[in-house]
């Protein structure tokens, strides 16, 4: 079950490692110990069904949370170890998309693109001005400058902080669930997207999602997360292999009602709830 | 594991909490203080909070004012018309305006105008992962989001003070010496003569002060640490009108009788 070879096949750099990583909430254990790869370079999809702490291990590695034990590497930094100076220039080199685009309600789109520049750089107005134009051309908002987020469409306000994170030219690109909620064409832009700027950035991307066809379209590393531990983590083709001994891996994969996995418990309790288990067998 | 001990784990899990929770209440609170004065270096961002909540506060404030003040002249009037001393009008609705009604009565409208806003916008903020990218971009959002507006109260709630006083005290002419015919010389004169610039305009502007900082410190905890759902937010907005009026009036007791009570 574990396929931790196929990572270090795959994984020629890490730019981001989980090393002994334990997180727990209250008494609700999220993390247990677990070991992860995330290739420098490269789009890598970290996936798992609801409630698996995708959006939590996106806080582990931004260092809003710590862990328990265990360390958080990230372009060889301990995240966790950072005092707040040192977190606060590490970010500077992440861009993180958010599930709703977490755009400045109160500032226009290219305001909001500007935001990192302001605050970050010394640049004058007028190249300030030109870059965010060309970030904005990138994802192909130009027209939307002036617009305030509040009448963007879902896709195109997940685009314009798309274009917000790439301001400072990160080396690290993470998106929070950036398929939830997309109409098929929206999707399709998004897709390229991530594709393409990762290539022509030079960036490594992590991908959180629950979406497995769009993650095996784009991704070159897929890491599969569930019940606090990693599943198992390769190549598409990899994973695509081992699915056939792996019956929890095929569950979540193939998007099966039942199996080892703990849906199944729910799918079937909510069933005799609801008084129909017998026809769900 | 037997009830009992079960019993004395739950006891200590809410003391644990409590704990915690007072502790990061603590290190908030301190941090937000220690770069409250940053905002002056970012004057444009400080107008528009100074503008979002003071500016904005002035009608309800002015209109407050010169209601108070043609109470405290009519009800005044009575009072000291049994004593023959209708001349200390002026003193009388002065003194009560600048010391007492003036800064309470400014603070518990400011808390209700400005106060909810605050915390339903950092609430919403923080709801709309918008605090959350502001970390992630390596901007301190204490700084960049609280501080203004912790500074902005602290300024404007002296300035909303010293309005509402002088409106009260026209209002307080307005009744006493045009419409009941008391002396405008000796309407002016005593309060020129008796007030105190330090003892009673600097005590009143100190309260105000205070207040504005209470005030914006709840408002922004609230907003910090409201739930993410529509009924969290609704009641972190209740909970700050609630706490700080509470906390203004409390902290004028306290603030009066170091003041004024020898």
């Amino acid at each position: 079950m574990t396929i931790d070879t196929n990572a270090q096949d795959t994984a020629t750099q890490p730019i981001i490692a989980l090393e002994g990583l334990t997180f727990a909430r209250g008494e609700h254990l999220i993390f247990d110990q677990i070991d992860l790869v995330i290739p420098k370079g490269k789009v890598t999809a970290v996936m798992g069904p609801s409630g698996t702490g995708k959006t939590t291990l996106l806080r582990l590695i931004g260092g809003q949370l710590k862990p328990q034990s265990g360390d958080v590497l990230v372009a060889g930094e301990r995240v966790n170890r950072l005092k707040r100076k040192a977190l606060y220039q590490l970010r500077r080199r992440m861009g993180v998309l958010f599930q709703n685009g977490a755009l400045f309600t109160d500032l226009t789109v290219g305001e909001n693109v500007a935001f990192p520049l302001r605050e970050h750089t010394q640049l004058s107005e007028q190249l300030i001005e030109y870059i965010v134009l060309f970030k904005l051309e990138a994802v192909g908002l130009r027209a939307a400058k002036d617009r305030y987020p509040a009448s963007l469409s879902g896709g195109m306000a997940r685009r314009a902080a798309l274009a917000r994170a790439i301001a400072l030219d990160p080396e690290i690109l993470l998106y929070d669930e950036p398929f939830t909620g997309q109409d098929p064409i929206s999707m399709g832009v998004l897709l390229r997207l991530i594709k393409e700027l990762n290539q022509a950035l030079g960036l490594s991307s992590m991908v959180i999602t629950h979406d497995v066809d769009e993650a095996f379209s784009i991704c070159d590393h897929l890491v599969v997360l569930a019940e606090g531990k990693v599943l198992a983590s390769g190549s598409p083709e990899q994973l695509q292999a081992q699915k056939k001994q792996d019956p929890a891996l095929a569950q979540f994969l193939d998007g099966l009602a039942t199996g080892p996995l703990s849906n199944e418990e729910q799918a079937d309790s909510m069933a005799a709830a609801l008084g129909f288990s017998e026809a769900l067998r | 594991m037997n009830a009992a001990s079960l019993y004395i784990r739950r006891i200590g899990r809410v003391v644990i909490n409590a704990a915690v929770h007072a502790g990061a209440m603590t290190i908030f609170a301190l941090r937000l203080i220690a770069v409250a004065w940053v905002p002056f270096t970012r004057p444009r961002d400080l107008a528009q909070q100074i503008y979002a909540a003071g500016v904005l506060s002035l009608v309800i404030i002015l209109v407050a004012g010169g209601f108070v003040g043609l109470v405290l002249g009519l009800q005044g009037y009575t009072i000291l018309s049994s004593f023959n001393a209708t001349e200390s009008l002026g003193v009388m609705v002065a003194l009560s305006l600048v010391r007492e009604l003036g800064p309470v009565v400014t603070a518990l409208l400011f808390a209700g105008r400005a106060g909810s806003s605050i915390t339903a916008e950092i609430a919403l903020m923080k709801t709309t992962e918008q605090l959350s990218a502001l970390e992630m971009m390596a901007v301190d959002p204490i700084r960049r989001v609280m501080a203004p507006r912790l500074l902005a109260s602290i300024i404007a709630v002296p300035i909303l003070a010293a309005m509402f006083s002088f409106v009260g005290i026209l209002g307080g002419y307005f009744i006493g010496v045009v419409v009941l015919e008391v002396d405008a010389a000796s309407y002016w004169g005593q309060i020129a003569q008796q007030m105190d610039a330090f003892d009673d305009v600097m005590a009143g502007m100190i309260k105000a002060v205070a207040f504005g900082a209470v005030i914006a410190l709840i408002a922004v905890f609230e907003g910090h640490y409201a739930e993410p759902t529509a009924k969290g937010m609704a009641q972190a907005t209740t909970q700050t009108v609630v706490i700080s009026s509470l906390a203004v009036l409390a902290l004028d007791f306290v603030l009066t009788a170091v003041m004024f009570g020898t």
